[in-house]
């Protein structure tokens, strides 16, 4: 009896250290942000302790709130079906390329070796009034003054697909790698085509891994604020750029604790209807 | 259904050819085996039939058809892959009416069908199931049901009993020959494995580095093998170096050094001229050790030592030292085994042997 109760202690034990260290890192943070969410900033500036809805009515009701999170949503929508879109075929190709895959797939990481930050500014060099493609076709004469390509919702878009597109590659590419290639000769000898054997066998058996790729890129795409930042207008900013605002700029930290709430919220919904139709584990595939 | 003929075949992979030039025709409902050890071109070869790969030269025909420019999806064959190559996200009926669906079947002719391609591999009830809820065995029938219930004009096999356990790829053979005989569908069946190879073919092709050894019946290949290589391949054989005393249209005589002078029927040494160097086969189950007093009727006669005992159960494989030479018998167990230092009388006809041209 003593044994059986020592060894189901057993993995307890050797877990505490990891837990630990979630419970006070993540868990107690979190705990604490949604404590602040119910104070409340007074006038004077100083934050009134308490149990007020003051926050959370205004970030329910109020419209501008409701509009930037759908739009958010939306951006990393379109973020995550042009990464798809992109990612797919790369993935595709590099997991069927008889040559060096570990070559592609270094590839594919080397951009993660400069910062994200420093990424997304190369494209005001690149898309800026004196940037590489302004002068190019000035000089050409295709163009008489530069135009105005950056700060637009397609220039956030750009920049979000230029950061996450890894990310849905190596999902995919995980996922296409584990599929049979004598099954796409199978069908084919059956009497489909290429392209209809692809349809029939590669791509449903490759949604696991297309689906893991999405979330990814979904939840990583809506939580940004600094592409926006940096390459967006006025008028493009993404939900987390108001929970920055809030607390950093305002010094609104109650109403920024709500703002985010409702990102983490929104966000582990999907988490979890992702996981009722994948499960977890795939997610995992293809981050190791 | 419908027979293949391959003429003038080459298939060249950057710096090596996997296929010399080859012919070969597979009469119409033939079981026909390509059967060598691993990289003589057999599964290069059955790839090209399929369509899988271009040969480099020649010409492919499937009954009347020149194949070479036809791609795979509209030639019609029938193949079982070496892992099955089952659509793990398909339920069984999906699985075998996968090729129905492009070949214009109604509804009820396409439930027809895989019921009765279901029967006749003898799994009728596994149609709601996924392939991965089957046995390795229950996938290879799912896998040749597949490929036969489109009606194709050849049947493909790709080793499709290697991935099976001893005991299970003994009672496939059985059951993919009564396939086959039942359908009357042209087979090409490729193999490593000899016994299964000598077992299931009208027609058995032995290839060696990208060349065709020798076509014929399996026993006809087995009792006359026409190199050494087939010889070797096939079964256990003795293969020693001789020198061709006299050759007549009666008969040959080779002078088999320590096994004396061994004289055999014409057709078993019909290469060998007088004065040559020679090869003599001796098959191992055809040299019978005897304890050395037995009286002889047998002409060939000599004695050895046995060096080593392969004990196999119902038969034993001894290794016997005559002079420089080693042979190796294998015998059915009567009463005790050999042991190991005994001194034994070989025996064997003459006419069980085969003399083939020496080299050089």
């Amino acid at each position: 009896m003593a044994r059986e109760t020592r060894e189901a202690r057993q993995p307890w034990l050797l877990l505490a250290p990891a837990l630990t260290t979630i419970f006070f890192l993540l868990v107690v943070p979190v705990l604490f942000v949604v404590v602040y969410s119910f104070w409340l900033r007074t006038a004077n500036g100083s934050d009134q302790p308490g149990f007020y809805m003051t926050n959370w009515a205004e970030v329910v009701t109020d419209p501008f709130y409701r509009d930037i999170l759908f739009n958010t949503l939306k951006i990393a929508a379109v973020t995550t079906f042009l990464c798809a879109l992109l990612g797919y075929p790369t993935a595709y190709f590099i997991a069927r390329s008889r040559g060096n895959k570990a070559m592609l797939l270094m590839l594919l990481m080397l951009p993660f070796w400069i910062s994200y930050i420093i990424r997304t500014m190369s494209w005001i060099n690149i898309l800026g009034v004196s940037g590489a493609l302004n002068s190019l076709l000035l000089s050409l004469g295709v163009i008489e003054t530069p135009l105005q390509l950056l700060y637009n919702e397609a220039t956030v878009v750009l920049g979000l697909v230029h950061f996450l597109l890894p990310f849905m590659v190596l999902n995919i590419y995980v996922s296409v790698e584990g599929i049979d290639e004598t099954l796409e000769d199978a069908a084919c000898s059956l009497g489909s085509t290429r392209w209809q054997s692809f349809l029939e066998v590669t791509l449903p058996l490759s949604l696991p891994g297309l689906a893991a790729g999405g979330l990814l890129c979904f939840v990583l795409a809506a939580g940004t604020y600094i592409t926006p930042l940096v390459l967006g207008g006025p008028t493009d900013a993404m939900f987390a750029n108001l929970v920055f605002e809030a607390i950093i700029t305002q010094l609104d930290w109650p109403l920024g604790s709500a703002l985010s709430l409702v990102l983490v919220a929104v966000l582990g919904a999907l988490v979890f209807i992702y996981n009722r139709f994948f499960g977890m584990a795939q997610l995992m595939k293809g981050l190791s | 259904m419908s027979s293949v003929s391959l003429r003038n075949i080459v298939k060249r992979f950057a710096d090596f050819t996997a296929v010399h030039p080859m012919f070969l025709d597979i009469p119409e409902g033939s079981f026909v085996t390509l059967l060598g050890p691993s990289g003589c071109g057999k599964t290069t070869t059955l790839r090209m039939i399929a369509g899988l790969l271009d040969p480099t030269e020649g010409e492919i025909s499937i009954g009347e058809q020149l194949v070479n420019n036809i791609p795979m999806h509209k030639r019609n064959l029938g193949i079982v892959f070496q892992n099955y190559a089952l659509f793990p996200h398909k339920t069984i009926h999906d699985n075998v009416a996968f090729g129905l669906k492009y070949r214009n079947v109604s509804d009820a002719e396409v439930k027809r069908r895989v019921e009765d391609v279901l029967e006749l591999v003898q799994l009728p009830d596994v149609g709601s199931r996924y392939p991965n809820q089957l046995s390795g065995g229950q996938q290879q029938r799912i896998a040749l049901a597949r490929a036969i219930v489109i009606k194709p004009d050849v049947l493909l096999l790709d080793e499709p009993l290697s991935a099976l356990d001893a005991n299970l790829r003994e009672n496939m053979r059985i059951e993919l020959k009564r396939i086959q005989e039942k359908t009357g569908i042209t087979t090409v069946f490729v193999t490593h494995d000899q016994s299964e190879a000598l077992a299931m073919s009208d027609k058995l092709v032995v290839m060696s580095e990208g060349r065709i050894e020798q076509v014929g019946a399996p026993k006809d290949v087995y009792d006359n093998p026409e190199s050494s290589f087939v010889a070797d391949f096939l079964g256990t054989s003795n293969i020693i170096d001789v020198n061709c005393e006299s050759a007549d249209k009666s008969g040959v005589c080779v002078d088999a050094k320590h096994l004396g002078s061994v004289c055999l029927p014409r057709e078993k040494a019909r290469n060998a001229s007088a004065g040559l160097a020679a090869k003599l086969v001796i098959r191992a189950e055809k040299l019978y050790l005897v304890a050395a007093d037995t009286p002889s009727d047998l002409r060939s006669s000599v004695e050895g030592v046995v060096e080593t005992v392969d004990y196999q159960g119902q038969a034993v494989r001894y290794f016997v030292r005559v002079g420089d030479l080693q042979l190796q018998a294998l015998n059915m167990i009567d009463n005790q085994p050999f042991n190991e230092g005994d001194t034994v009388s070989l025996r064997f006809r003459p006419q069980d042997c085969v003399a083939l041209k020496g080299e050089g």
